[in-house]
């Protein structure tokens, strides 16, 4: 039997450290929370700062996840602008770069991500941006109201859905992708390619397998991004998308294991009880691969992370157990994912790849661990209740011709019932 | 009945909505989930003043920004 801390200690103050405080207040923890967040500003959600927020027409105030008066009803202290750079687990106590010191009797590390920077000396040079927090989206902003060619530099879910908004308001857009196709980590070839033909139309411009070797500048400016097959492609803005890495540094000076990301078990929790990882940061071992393990970057992870972690200090007891969903919107197109699936698992079309909507079934051997399902929102609902329960039809019958997704787990929900 | 003379209106984009249902985590009674694809289902057009504030923080959460809430005058029709 767990004793339920005292003082609850959140390092983080996205979507996932903001969501473990707010469960813990659902789930009746009377003790203290503080809530130490790196960034001046409330919580807020990131994914529409490259979508409807960077489209423009929303303020800073839609995308907060709370109001000021929220944390004072909760109880909830809140340290804004605070970086915290000791981790001494033998006094459980934190420091920050501000000098305050704050002890913990469970500490919740919720730290996050940060952009990958292109391995280039670009010190001085204006023009190159990342996107990540609201200030990133600000800037990005106001830059692109003079901007007339962009070159994004990754054609993953960030390149692509900024590539999107950006195209959408008549300014010339190249992306560079350092594989052979679009988003490569997160879907298989055939919606890789769907999604290209879609981009395409857009009249956004490609260059696959290619990287990029240095930025040409002029007074101080971008003004070209040089590729590594000498083309040079004319740029007045360019946006740096190549993933994220873990802030896991605290982890590392406590002597805590890291492994892309902090290392915890099928309870988020590191080697030491008193320390749990959610969300961005936290590389977790999943139930639905058993071994494998899993660091996620998503809404949906950070989400339901941040509920379990209040579930499980409120002494509940059974491991992390969710289906991983994903979403993005671009080319015009809803995008979403459920499950996981690496870059050799089979790929059993749904559909016509040319339609408005179609699926992609990802199967590793003879069991389904992914679905990704363009303009198709029940195909992806039936994935998440299928890999929920463990279903999956049989490969044989998936490639059948007319293979229904949610035809199949009607007939199987009738079946158990 | 209507405090200060204005009454909240919500609004949903099913064709923006990506199932992630956090406005059900929110708030229960005015949102819920169409079980055949997870698209939001809008309970209450114009919700009761006590949800007011969770109805806005729903809004506001909403990662797809597919819900919108307006002030409109007077009383609900």
């Amino acid at each position: 039997m767990s004793v339920v801390p005292e003082h609850v200690v959140i390092v983080g103050g996205g979507q996932a450290g903001h969501q473990a405080a707010s469960s813990l207040r659902d789930e009746g923890y009377v003790g203290r929370i503080t809530l130490v967040g790196e960034e001046p500003q409330l919580p807020y959600q990131r994914p529409p700062l490259s979508k409807a927020w960077l489209a423009g027409g929303l303020n800073d105030g839609d995308v907060h996840l709370e109001t000021e008066d929220w944390f004072a009803v909760n109880h909830i202290d809140h340290w804004r602008g605070e970086r915290v750079v000791g981790l001494d687990r033998a006094a459980r106590r934190l420091t920050t770069g501000g000098g305050e010191t704050l002890g913990y009797d469970h500490l919740i590390l919720a730290t996050g991500a940060r952009n990958r920077p292109l391995p280039l000396a670009l010190e001085g040079i204006a023009g190159v941006l990342s996107l990540r927090s609201l200030a990133d989206a600000t800037a990005l902003q106001t830059q692109l109201a003079g901007a007339r060619q962009v070159v994004i530099v990754g054609a993953g879910f960030l390149g692509l859905e900024v590539a999107t908004v950006i195209r959408a308001s008549g300014i010339d857009v190249q992306v560079v992708e350092a594989t052979g196709r679009v988003m490569s980590r997160a879907l298989g070839e055939q919606m890789g390619l769907a999604l290209y033909a879609r981009h395409q139309l857009q009249g956004i411009c490609f260059h696959f397998n290619r990287r990029v070797v240095g930025i040409t500048h002029a007074q101080g400016r971008a003004s070209a991004v040089q590729l590594d097959d000498g083309q040079q492609l004319a740029a007045d803005l360019v946006l740096v998308a190549i993933g994220v890495q873990a802030n896991a540094e605290l982890a590392v000076q406590a002597d805590l294991a890291t492994d892309n990301g902090v290392v915890v078990d099928a309870f988020l929790q590191t080697a030491d009880a008193s320390v749990s990882a959610i969300g961005d940061c936290a590389c977790f071992t999943h139930g639905f691969d058993e071994g494998a393990r899993w660091r996620l970057e998503s809404v949906q992870n950070a989400v339901d992370q941040g509920r379990y972690i209040a579930g499980r200090l409120m002494g509940r007891e059974e491991p992390y157990r969710q289906v991983p969903i994903f979403w993005s919107e671009q080319a015009g197109c809803r995008l979403q994912m459920a499950g996981v699936a690496a870059g050799d698992d089979l790929e059993v079309p749904c559909g016509d790849a040319h339609s408005e909507g179609f699926s992609v079934l990802r199967y590793r051997d003879a069991r389904l661990v992914g679905v990704e399902s363009l303009n198709r929102p029940a195909d992806h609902m039936a994935a998440r209740k299928l890999l929920l329960r463990g279903l999956s039809p049989a490969l044989e019958e998936a490639r059948q011709p007319g293979f229904d997704l949610r035809t199949w787990l009607a007939s199987a929900a009738a079946l158990q019932a | 009945m209507s405090n200060n003379n204005y009454i909240l209106r919500v609004t949903v984009d099913e064709n923006l909505c990506v199932g992630a249902g956090l406005c059900v985590l929110s708030s229960s009674d005015v949102f819920d989930q169409r079980d055949e694809d997870g698209v939001v289902k809008l309970l209450q057009e114009y919700p009761d003043q006590a949800s007011y504030e969770k109805v806005l923080g729903a809004a506001r959460k909403c990662p797809s920004k597919a819900i919108k809430v307006e002030q409109v005058n007077g009383d609900a029709p």
